[in-house]
């Protein structure tokens, strides 16, 4: 067999292999178009003013929203609800409040992340206003409210009554290295684990 | 042309600078030799920190990088490189070809191995360890840890362009350099399966390639793929790695396979039952693994669709799977057996790999899983398909056509006793591992319940007779190398197809007037 073909057999295939690499990639945009469109990740709705101001108001049907916040390890703020739950009618715009405190010595930026489960309520629940829309900036020992105004669409399935927003705030600056990767600090970690395991 | 490929280095630029395919494909079992012998221990350190419980050997840092590393050797360093050997030495010869297609793209196949080997096992000597996110590398784990992920990655890199090119040679010698005559539904098994293996490497390997690309750029030039606080989704890691992952286990498998559909003919003197379903089995598990991937993530919240889709078309995989279990249960139907070591191997793949077979329809139960999940449920099942289809297969592999590289044959006696402590070792190994895992021991945690103790201690039996009982086959293959009773051409009475045409040893250079295939 020639030498000519092997090479034309080989190039077709390299670009197989280089279009799947690419492929990999696609995979990253093609993954958050799914889960807008599909709300599977409970990936929260921006929404205007105005889209939400016509919305006709369900009087007859309460909602029951409640708030959930995490801080990540490498984020040293407090951060907590001001409010656990609230009932709302679907079409009211609302506004609920967050408080935020910096309880380290430094200035530091945060960024908090929201879910909404359950996944099929994400597509319903728009925010018209969030602290989560931008980056938080806290002074050393400063302590913030932070609001989210939002709406439940009236479109939200029957079945559901109760939705649980999540935020959870990280620390944006980059490449912070939690614990670091000496032993120490992971063995106290696993022994904790195990700690829990064995009981 | 015919000057150059006659003539044959000796000493140390031969294996350098070789591009025969029988030294290459020697190079690449001894590199996945010793890669196994580093593998295993490894995984005898994990035993042993487990025999009992509590803290005793390694710290649980150390257990971590151990799980880590042991995985990413066993998959990437020992059988990927193996059945590559295997492909190198037998396909040219089964297809009637006097070479691969592409020689020198071969060499440097090989040689890519040994570096990127060298720099996984130095990452567990940097500051702050090896790789200890396991060999899923899950971020957000794979994203905190030391530079010894850096090195993984690269590592990684460098292993997946190996497969790649070695693919491509494949793929070109199966389709370019087959003797006059040999027409596709005329090939040996073994090379159709690893036709179908090369084309899924070829789709998914660049995929993992891309995912530890997007973990190197997060963790040093600022992405944000899966760091929720930037706006990525760790949870698209796992979606990326197991559209990679799941084909990779039939990488594993499928040449497996083959070698399977050549043995048992052979030692049944029938010929395959079913040779087109075979092949076309083998290309239905191959399409079904790249849509299957997310049963091992059903417990990061998925919708009740996508775990419906999911749970469905793992279970249709027991089809094509079932169709060559039977076929391979229909050729020995009725057939003149006898049992030489690589059919007795033969057979406990076939036992063993349907073991291993049953438990992953288990786990694709959505409902179930999420009690298995991350449990040594997980481990006995992947490691009755991977030790028991894979490693068997290689072993099945190996005694089947030692006489043909070596011209000796090896001894009966000795291939027999490997054989039933391999076999008493693995189950000892991996069954108890089914019912600590169903009463609830998680996996890659160095530390466990009292009422684990003793279903682990026969694990921990179980796999240092395992290891240590491939001393034996060591010195077997080591005896039959140095010398031992002449092996005719043929070597087995049922013995069928063309690489049983040649001389044993076969010679440097084979069929380089290709034969006739009637």
């Amino acid at each position: 067999m020639s030498e000519q073909t092997n090479k034309k057999t080989a190039t077709r295939l390299l670009l197989v292999a280089v279009a799947m690499f690419g492929f990999g990639y696609a995979l990253v945009p093609l993954y958050d178009l799914l889960c807008d469109v599909t709300g599977i990740n409970g990936k929260t709705q921006r929404a205007d003013v105005s889209e939400t101001k016509n919305q006709k108001i369900i009087f007859d049907r309460i909602v029951k929203v409640e708030f959930t916040t995490m801080v990540n390890t490498n984020l040293p703020w407090q951060f907590k609800a001001l409010q656990k739950k609230i009932s709302v009618h679907p079409g009211e715009l609302t506004t609920v409040k967050f408080l935020a405190r910096n309880i380290s010595d430094e200035v530091i930026t945060g960024q908090a992340v929201p879910s909404v489960a359950p996944s099929k309520a994400a597509n319903h629940f728009k925010k018209i206003e969030c602290f989560c829309f931008t980056q938080q900036v806290l002074q050393p020992g400063e302590e913030k409210e932070m609001a989210v105004q939002f709406v439940v669409d009236s479109k939200l399935a029957p079945e559901v009554d109760t939705i649980t927003l999540a935020y959870t705030f990280f620390n944006s600056a980059k490449n912070i290295k939690p614990a670091k990767t000496d032993t120490g600090s992971t063995k106290n970690q696993s022994v904790a684990v195990v700690v829990n395991n064995s009981k | 042309m015919s000057e150059a490929a006659h003539h044959r280095p000796t000493g140390l630029s031969r294996w350098l600078f070789t591009t025969n395919h029988k030294d290459i494909g020697t190079m690449y079992l001894i590199f996945a030799f010793m890669m196994a012998i580093i593998g295993a221990l490894m995984s005898l350190v994990i035993r042993a920190e487990l025999f009992e419980p509590g803290l005793q050997l390694v710290d649980p840092n150390f257990f971590n990088q151990m799980t880590t590393v042991h995985a990413l050797v066993m998959v990437f360093g020992f059988i990927m490189p193996a059945f590559v050997g295997l492909a190198n030495w037998m396909i040219p010869m089964m297809i009637g070809a006097p070479d691969m297609a592409l020689p020198r793209l071969n060499n440097w196949s090989f040689w890519l191995l040994p570096p990127a080997a060298t720099l996984l096992i130095i990452s567990l000597f940097v500051p702050g360890g090896g790789p200890a996110a396991g060999w899923t590398l899950y971020p957000p784990l794979s994203i905190q840890g030391g530079m010894g992920m850096d090195f993984t990655i690269l590592t990684v890199h460098m292993l997946g362009i190996s497969s790649i090119l070695g693919s491509i040679n494949i793929i070109a010698t199966i389709l370019n350099m087959r003797a006059p005559g040999m027409n596709l539904m005329k090939m040996p098994l073994f090379v159709w399966t690893w036709l179908i293996t090369a084309f899924l490497l070829l789709a998914s390997i660049p995929v993992f390639a891309g995912a530890v690309t997007m973990l190197l750029t997060d963790r040093h030039f600022g992405t944000q793929f899966f760091d929720a606080a930037g706006g990525g989704d760790p949870v698209l890691f796992q979606h990326i790695f197991w559209f990679f992952g799941h084909p990779e286990v039939y990488i594993l498998v499928l040449p497996a396979f083959g070698v399977i559909s050549q043995v048992i003919p052979t030692f049944a003197r029938k010929p395959l039952f079913g040779y087109s379903s075979m092949v076309f089995a083998t290309a239905a598990i191959a399409f079904l693994s790249f849509i299957v991937w997310a049963h091992h993530m059903y417990t990061v919240g998925m919708p009740m669709a996508g775990e419906l889709f999911f749970m469905y078309a793992t279970m249709l995989i027991a089809v094509p799977t079932g169709v060559k279990v039977f076929n391979w249960v229909a050729t020995m139907w009725q057939g003149s057996m006898t049992f030489e070591t690589p059919m007795l191997f033969a057979i406990a793949t076939v036992f063993t790999f349907t073991m291993g077979g049953v438990t992953g329809l288990m786990l694709a139960l959505t409902p179930v899983d999420f009690q298995y999940h991350d449990t040594y449920f997980v481990v006995a099942h992947f490691h009755y398909v991977i030790v028991g289809g894979s490693v068997l297969g290689l072993f099945t592999a190996v005694y089947y056509w030692l006489p043909k590289w070596t011209g000796h044959m090896y001894s009966e006696g000795i291939g027999k006793l490997h054989f039933w402590l391999t076999m008493i070792g693995i189950n000892l190994t991996f069954f108890p591992q089914h019912f600590s895992g169903l009463a609830g021991m998680p996996r890659r945690i160095p530390d466990y319940a009292l009422q684990f103790a003793e279903f682990n201690m026969w694990s921990t039996y179980g796999a240092f007779l395992a290891v240590f009982s491939q001393l034996i086959f060591f010195y077997l293959v080591w005896k039959t190398v140095k010398g031992g009773t002449k092996a005719t051409d043929q070597v087995w009475e049922g013995a069928e197809g063309l690489e049983w045409t040649v001389p044993s040893p076969a010679p440097y250079h084979t069929f380089e007037t290709p034969p006739k295939v009637s």
